[in-house]
């Protein structure tokens, strides 16, 4: 990814305090509240970013601060955790009162990358290594409560911290944020999480399986031959049916034999 | 199941069904934890832990993406959760997690299309409040963004508790028993399951350089374990 120009130097940002740090964060956390085909992601940035606005001249009863309210409301679309790298950069924008046709152009620019980077990084790769992760706890024997311990304790403090990270670098870099979606773990995460998934993926798939029918031969041999025909015809047409698709139709079909007979 | 009994499912299944998009995304909705604690709920969270594993495996093939439509696990693996978990005990194991598995993908399908309309209506008051996010009003604002979550919430309330209400009888129907025997279900529920799981893993190693060998490594060891146990 290419860093577009700088529009403005990154200097000193205005301070912010910490209950308004607070409550951003907390915001980021329902900024998809309202999302719709609409405006997408654009109420909920004006939501999140509405504590620093605040601070302008005027404060909530000043022109400033109404102008700004409505131009963080626009059209905006991004992953949702990595909203808050826009966030940050937004709420210092405007309280440096950048002109609002750098804004524009900005929030605009940003749109694209924050989706692809994040879609690529949490939901195609972290979301899986950690569902992968508790599959394995599951097969070798877990607990309900240390299953559930493991995936959701790991997937958080990515998830959490991916929030905080992205408000920290964005009120940092402000409009030159974009090289903070440069940064090497952005760029190399989804590589060496891929391989973390293949790993722990592999791992899980066997264990999972023998302990899925049985110790029984025949059944075991039946239950790997259908996961790998199913799983083949799955990978050659994919993209066009679901796993889940097929296996509602084979399960009803199963059901509705079981019951009419 | 009375109403007061599927209350704590209904207030669940709003709770989960916000978080798969608008509030925290915390993950509470995959269905491995929403099963497994709509499976304590009912009293057995191991039943609820398994029909969550077997559910998870289909939810791997899913990517979240913006504004795709796909299925919404966390309602539905309340749903799945409650009746696997709730099933009578008298009742054979394999036909009532098969019947349970298939009201949960209903669910998940139908919750996928609530999503959907929902989003459109958020665009209708989304169109209608323009005029007020045009002069920077911070309540209308406010408004819509928690319009939009109760109305998240009452969607997935609605879903649980309607698809327990409605699929129940018709889950028990099925998992009263009949002519196919246990091992068919068995091999069927985890064969497709595992080949979704095969697919997800495809289209994450052909993304990732060199990741074929750690899927090969992966299961040489997943393999070293089953031998060891």
């Amino acid at each position: 990814m290419s860093e577009p120009a700088p529009l403005m130097p990154a200097s000193e940002p205005v301070a912010l305090p910490p209950t308004s740090w607070a409550e951003m964060y907390l915001r980021t956390l329902a900024v998809q509240g309202s999302w719709n085909y609409e405006l997408l992601l654009g109420p909920g940035i004006g939501f999140c970013v509405e504590p620093a606005l605040r601070r302008l001249p005027g404060g909530p009863d000043g022109d400033a601060y109404r102008k700004a309210l409505a131009r963080e409301s626009r059209y905006f679309n991004a992953h949702p955790y990595f909203v808050s790298l826009a966030i940050g950069a937004l709420a210092r924008a405007e309280l440096e009162r950048v002109p609002p046709v750098q804004l524009e152009r900005f929030r605009t620019a940003m749109c694209g990358p924050l989706g692809s980077v994040g879609d690529r990084l949490v939901w195609a790769r972290w979301l899986p290594l950690c569902s992968a992760l508790a599959l394995l706890a599951y097969a070798l024997g877990a607990s309900p409560g240390a299953v559930l311990l493991i995936f959701l304790a790991l997937y958080n403090v990515g998830h959490l911290g991916l929030r905080g990270w992205g408000f920290w670098a964005g009120w940092r870099s402000g409009m030159r944020v974009a090289g903070a979606l440069n940064a090497a773990p952005l760029r190399q995460g989804p590589v060496y999480l891929g391989r973390g998934v293949a790993l722990v993926g592999g791992m899980a798939l066997p264990v999972l399986l023998a302990g899925s029918v049985g110790p029984a031969h025949l059944p075991l041999a039946a239950t790997t031959i259908v996961a790998l025909a199913i799983g083949t015809l799955l990978v050659r047409i994919q993209g066009r049916v679901e796993g889940w698709r097929v296996a509602l139709i084979a399960l009803a079909g199963l059901a509705l034999i079981s019951v009419l007979r | 199941m009375s109403l007061i009994e599927i209350l704590p499912y209904v207030l669940l299944g709003g709770v989960l069904g916000l978080d798969v998009v608008s509030f925290p995304q915390a993950m509470v909705s995959r269905p491995i934890v929403a099963a497994t604690v709509a499976g304590a709920f009912a009293g057995n969270a191991l039943h609820g832990l398994m029909l969550g594993a077997i559910v998870e495996l289909f939810a791997l093939e899913m990517l979240a993406v913006g504004a795709s439509r796909y299925p919404e696990w966390g309602s539905a693996s309340v749903v799945g959760g409650a009746l696997f978990a709730g099933s009578a005990p008298s009742l054979p194991l394999a036909p009532s997690l098969a019947a349970a598995i298939i009201a949960t993908l209903v669910v998940a399908w139908i919750g996928g299309w609530s999503m959907y309309g929902l989003r459109r209506l958020n665009g209708v008051r989304a169109r209608r409040a323009l005029p007020k996010l045009e002069r920077g009003d911070s309540d209308e604002v406010s408004r819509l963004q928690l319009v939009g979550l109760t109305s998240d919430f009452v969607r997935g309330a609605l879903l649980a508790g309607v698809g327990i209400a409605v699929l129940a009888p018709l889950a028990n129907l099925v998992a009263d028993g009949g002519p196919i025997p246990d091992t068919v279900y068995l091999v069927a529920i985890w064969g497709l399951a595992l080949a979704a799981a095969v697919s997800a893993l495809w289209v994450i190693i052909r993304g990732s350089s060199g990741a074929e060998w750690w899927l090969a490594a992966g299961l040489v060891a997943g393999v070293g374990i089953v031998v060891l146990r």
